[in-house]
């Protein structure tokens, strides 16, 4: 065991558990999003899914990444569209909408790949583009810390990026602030004239915006191609990362950070003559845990919160 | 007419269920003071204000507002207009500031930035002008109701708003609260605005309004000067009977004691007043009042959906604390819930399945872990016939009935089980004549066939009528309790009701016929 | 109390309702299927060869035809499962695991007990149908105790389980001699034998279909089937009315993962040799879908699973014959259950015939007051 002691304090582990949080964090962000507009997006796990493959095939095609990104980038947007339209507009349950959503996108993204690379399990065939690695110029040269947060990928940094940006946008933007007001009390907003069915579709699809990257990591940084299933549950621990985040965007970032050391656990863990299996249960073991735990907690607080407001109420 | 900033004119209003809410309604506001709009629950303030507010559309009718004539086709585009509103239930976001509240929807900022610290500006400019005590910064979560409610006030101000409608704004107020409230209606006034003030506590009318304007049943009782009028002839201009139904009431003859309440309060405050009685086989005791005071949670209590602390409840003679609600059923309570479509139905179910859901467990009705169809087919066909409801076929979801033919549902499922006890909350609200006839009839055939009922109503026509003794509650918990129903002159019943007067404890110990043991 | 008028007696709303949820769910197929058509279009060099292969392959012999009903009997079971756990509106999402652990405990009772034979098959399904019950019942406890949302953490728990079980399969089960990871061959004692030579149209396949009846039993005519479709529709009125809502969430998950945990079993038993499985199945998805054509009735889930088994036979045979992968079909289940949840879906020509229905009775009413039908008016 002290061996496995030594790589879960060890430099590489860090480094790779803040890798292996991306796309959760990502997709994440995304259900953030959704979920402050008062939206359940079960469906990050198909719109990843779908923008790692279109990712891969606009990088091969066009020779450029900027492509290849706009194009898995455009991917979830119209996935988000779709469950927009159909969840908004036709009044499908949500839950529906996206489990139809991620049936669609295991199948189809084998479909697509099939009919174009005529392999359905890998596109090794196609030489997709990879979002570049970046040292950080005066961070690299400190000791530790410069190992773990210099040399990460690009999408990683826009990652946490993406937090700051989350966070400002939900706090202190104008839409923001409407998206809260929908999701809280959606007559609240109605009776000032906010048109919820309009904040509710700007939602989903800067929920499909984001969750499009953390498929883009997958395919195009941490591998370099698309592989069929390669989300494995990704889509669904985000949704429990939010959760757990609290619905802020920091506490989303730490609550997928955590995931991302399950993972990077599960990682470090191979090889120290575990059965695999049991390893590679660790990020869904982690995810139902945090679950209970979240669920344990908030019920309590709420329990008290209850105590304390009636006692608030009783004094005059 | 100049000096009227509203007026409106023979509004008829019409709910697509057939219910007429407002029947030939007028109502002339003076600018510039305040007035009250009052009558009993369900004669019609609420939808002849939604008609203003854009919120609900006229049948027929004109709506004049500064001297020309307008159609608010939604509640934005009466904000447009001028015309404030603040809902009962606030709408408010919870864990917005106060300011993020006031300015939601037309926020400051430039290219999508929301400029909080501009939100706060406007929004202390505005608390300062009306001189509101109320700290911009504060999350709305953490406000009393009294804060809370000057958000709303806030908000309508913050949109310009020249007209307010304060839909019985007092009900959730502490008398403190209440009184700051006043203050600051009349320094709205004081600053030229128009306020109509929904209310039927006669106190606070006389106290801040000019005229007032009675709607009873739809109709437009009258208009009056406040200062011409005494609180006894408005309530007698609010509370009457119009439509006398048919009840056919043999002479009650009380046997054994069913329930016995002892000590229940009557909210979860601490300070919350409590309620006493007993109720016998072969008789009704009506719970008369305007609602919010108690009522609920009474009801809910007994039905075991509410669990108590202090008190007692006991139905014959074993205390319901802690009991399932099954227990407390097969013990013999049946209960119609205030919230028919909450908890009253199951909407999407059809009738026969609507008809069983408290009995079905009963060994009569399986055989084998399996339901007897052909049994329950049979039960559900005499029941329909029985209580006449108005179906295509027993297997029709509950949903396509009017809400006369699904509370006759519920009603048969409640009445036909043979209970020694039936508590009755609001069995007739918002149902036709014809449906409210034929439940209040059961009501007293049951009762004469030897259940004890408890009916609790905000329809003084129904306590009075149906009631056999009755208790009377008003914002400081039970106000009156009188022996003989019949005996009550309405204009006493109202005078109690509102708080304007007050019986000793021992006249209210009547309603306890048994010493606890 | 029923007045009709004598000649052409006018629908009840319910009825109206009745046909136009078929028709709708017919429409919903047929845009469904004409989207594949243009897919196909688009990717194959011999799109019609492909279209015909898809949709008459299937019926073409005797063996196609009993394929897609040996096909269809997994999908019958999750669909069951599913129907049964929607019902008290769980959307619990484990009997994927549950399916998977069936099958799982299943080949393990046949491989590690000798019994005879008869007995050793329902001992085999009885266990893994417990083995499913236990898996479909975690969500739901911890959605009654705890509140936790039984979606993300079922999810998570299908992933839990197929680690479980392969591990499993991998130190205690495995058969060095297979070559792969796979489990000892099943004896013939513990298999569902086959009905129809030269297909795997097994003894399971049939108990699927007999269960439809019983799981309709089970729902719509016994107690606790009751409290569970008046939970589903409408906890506070369950509540109200003296149901135990938590105890009746309970039932329902483990009458669901029962379903699936026997659905894997009867699957491994009559259709494989050796149980193989590392990797989710995904029939417990399959029976989302199912369970959404069929509107959680369990006598419309045979008719809903064999149309998705026909479906698939009809892919596979196609991507043999063409150059279309089976993958097209995900597309067209994906586009039938976002139209059949599509509560406005059609939803204004259903409402125009009701409207003119409705004038109809009224002038009929007027026409002859005594003889009017007592329709309540429609609460639209």
């Amino acid at each position: 065991m002290p061996e496995v002691l030594r790589s879960i304090f060890s430099v590489d582990f860090v480094y790779s558990a803040l890798r292996l949080t991306t796309p959760v964090l990502f997709a994440a962000l995304g259900s953030l999003v959704a979920d402050r507009a008062g939206v359940t997006n079960i469906g990050l796990e198909g719109i990843m899914l779908f923008s790692a493959l279109t990712g891969v095939l606009g990088s091969a095609y066009s020779g450029s990444l900027f492509v290849g990104m706009l194009c898995g980038l455009v991917t979830g947007l119209f996935i988000a569209l779709i469950m927009a339209y159909f969840s908004l507009q036709m009044k499908a349950d949500i839950i529906l909408t996206g489990v139809a959503m991620n049936l669609v996108a295991t199948g189809g993204t084998v479909f697509i790949l099939y009919s174009i690379c005529g392999d359905k399990s890998v596109s090794t065939s196609l030489s997709s583009l990879v979002f570049p690695t970046i040292e950080i110029p005066l961070i690299r040269d400190i000791p530790v810390l410069g190992d773990i947060l210099s040399g990460h990928n690009l999408l990683t940094y826009l990652s946490l990026v993406a937090v700051v940006v989350v966070w400002f946008f939900l706090e202190k933007s104008k839409p923001g602030l409407r998206i809260r007001s929908v999701g809280e009390n959606a007559h609240a907003a109605e009776s000032v004239g906010i048109h919820v069915r309009r904040v509710r579709y700007g939602a989903l699809l800067l929920s499909g915006a984001l969750a499009s990257f953390g498929g883009m990591f997958l395919s195009m940084g941490m591998l370099t191609y698309f592989s069929k299933n390669m989300t494995a549950g990704r889509g669904y621990i985000a949704l429990a990362a939010q959760a757990l985040g609290n619905g802020s965007a920091i506490g989303t970032f730490f609550a997928s950070l955590v995931f991302g050391c399950a993972e990077a656990l599960s990682v470090s863990l191979q090889g120290v003559g575990l059965p695999p299996q049991f390893v590679q249960m660790v990020p869904y073991v982690a995810t139902i845990l945090g679950l209970v735990l979240y669920a344990a907690l908030r019920k309590n607080t709420k329990k008290r919160v209850r105590k304390h407001k009636r006692r608030k109420r009783g004094s005059p | 007419m100049s000096d009227y900033i509203l007026s409106m004119e023979h509004i008829t209003k019409v709910y697509p269920n057939g219910f007429v809410a407002n029947r030939d309604v007028s109502l002339s506001v003076e600018k510039g003071e305040i007035h009250a709009l009052s009558g009993e629950n369900g004669a019609g303030k609420s939808t002849l204000m939604k008609v203003l507010f854009g919120e609900e559309q006229p049948e027929e009718g004109k709506i004049f507002f500064e001297g020309r004539e307008i159609h608010p086709e939604n509640s934005i585009s009466a904000i447009k207009m001028g015309i404030g509103m603040v809902h009962q239930h606030f709408m408010l976001v919870p864990s917005l500031t106060v300011a993020e509240n006031i300015v939601l929807g037309m926020e400051p900022g430039r290219f999508g930035y929301f400029n909080k610290r501009e939100a706060f500006r406007r929004a202390s400019e505005i608390i300062e002008k009306y001189r509101f005590s109320i700290d911009p910064r504060e999350r709305v979560e953490n406000l009393p109701v009294g804060d809370k409610q000057k958000v709303e006030i806030l908000k309508a101000l913050y949109r310009g708003a020249k007209l307010l409608i304060l839909d019985e704004p007092t009900a959730v107020l502490t008398p403190q609260e209440t009184e700051e409230l006043f203050v600051q209606m009349n320094l709205l006034k004081a600053q030229g605005h128009t306020l109509i003030f929904i209310s039927h506590k006669l106190r606070e009318i006389k106290q801040i309004c000019e005229h007032i304007t009675v709607l009873r049943g739809g109709r437009t009782v009258g208009t009056a000067r406040v200062a011409d009028v005494t609180e006894q002839e408005i309530s007698r201009m609010m509370v009457g009977r119009d439509v006398m139904l048919e009840i056919e009431k043999p002479p009650a003859h009380p046997g054994k004691t069913v329930l016995q309440v002892r000590d229940l309060p009557l909210s979860d405050r601490p300070d919350a007043p409590t309620i006493s009685f007993d109720i016998r086989e072969g008789e009704i005791l009506g719970v008369a009042g305007v609602e919010g005071n108690g009522q609920s949670e009474l009801a809910m209590s007994i039905a075991g959906l509410l669990p108590y602390k202090t008190g007692s409840i006991r139905l014959k003679g074993k205390e319901l604390r802690g009991l399932s609600v099954r227990k407390i059923r097969a013990l013999g309570l049946s209960h119609i819930s205030e919230d028919r479509m909450s908890y009253g139905c199951a909407a999407d179910a059809n009738i026969e399945e609507n008809l069983f859901s408290t009995t079905i467990y009963q060994k009569k009705y399986s055989r084998f872990g399996l339901l007897r169809g052909k049994l329950l087919d049979r039960r559900t066909d005499e029941l329909i016939r029985e209580y006449r409801i108005k179906c295509s076929e027993k297997k029709e979801p509950v949903r396509m009935l009017s809400g006369g033919n699904i509370q006759k549902v519920v009603v048969a499922r409640e009445f036909s089980g043979n209970t020694p006890m039936i508590l009755a909350n609001q069995p007739t609200r918002g149902i036709d004549v014809g449906a409210t006839e034929f439940i209040r009839n059961k009501l007293v055939d049951l009762r004469t066939n030897g259940a004890a009922v408890l009916l609790i109503s905000a329809d003084l026509n129904e306590v009075l009528e149906v009631s056999d003794s009755l208790l009377v509650l008003s914002s400081g918990g039970v106000s009156a309790y009188f022996a003989d129903a019949a005996q009550v002159e309405e204009d006493t019943l109202g005078e109690y009701m509102l708080g304007l007067r007050q019986m000793t404890a021992q006249e209210i110990g009547g309603a306890v016929h048994e010493a606890s043991d | 109390m029923k007045h009709r008028t004598k000649d052409r007696p006018l629908p009840t709303n319910r009825q109206i309702e009745t046909r136009f949820t078929l028709i709708r769910t017919l429409v919903a197929v047929g845009i469904a299927l004409a989207g594949c058509l243009i897919l196909i279009l688009v990717v194959s060099e011999e799109p019609w060869d492909a279209f015909v292969a898809f949709l008459i392959g299937p019926l073409e012999s005797g063996k196609n035809i009993a394929t897609v009903f040996e096909t269809a009997a997994p999908l019958v079971y999750s669909g069951l499962a599913v129907s049964v756990m929607f019902s008290c509106n769980q959307f619990n999402m484990a009997g994927e695991g549950a399916l998977y652990i069936g099958g799982l405990v299943a080949s393990a009772v046949a491989v590690k007990l000798s019994l005879p034979i008869v007995v050793h098959p329902i001992l085999a399904l009885l266990l893994g149908g417990v083995a499913g019950a236990v898996v479909c019942a975690v969500p739901g406890i911890l959605k009654i105790k705890l509140g936790a949302t039984e979606i993300v953490s079922s999810l998570m728990l299908n992933y839990i389980v197929l680690y479980l079980g392969v591990y499993i399969l991998n130190y205690f089960l495995i058969d060095p001699a297979a070559g792969f990871p796979a489990t000892e061959r099943l004896p013939e004692s513990a298999q569902l034998p086959t009905l129809i030579p030269r297909t795997h149209f097994h003894v399971g396949t049939i108990l699927a279909f007999v269960l439809c009846a019983v799981v309709y039993l089970y729902l719509y005519k016994s107690k606790q089937g009751y409290a569970i479709r008046m939970v589903g529709q409408n906890e506070k009125f369950a509540r109200y009315s003296g149901i135990g809502v938590g105890g009746t969430i309970l039932s329902a998950q483990l009458a669901g993962g029962f379903l699936a945990g026997m659905g894997g079993a009867s699957e491994v038993l009559g259709s494989y040799t050796r149980f193989q499985w590392v990797a989710l199945p995904g029939y417990g998805f399959d029976g989302v879908i199912v369970a959404t054509l069929a509107g959680n009735n369990p006598l419309l889930v045979p008719l809903g699973a064999l149309f998705l088994g026909y479906l698939r036979v009809g892919a596979d045979i196609m991507s043999r014959r063409s150059d279309v992968a089976t993958e097209v079909l995900s597309i067209v289940q994906g586009t039938i259950i976002l139209l059949v949840a599509s509560k406005l879906f059609l939803q204004h020509i259903k409402h125009k015939y009701i409207v003119s229905v409705a004038e109809k009775r009224e002038s009929l009413a007027a026409a002859a007051p005594e003889a009017a039908p007592e329709g309540g008016e429609a609460n639209a």
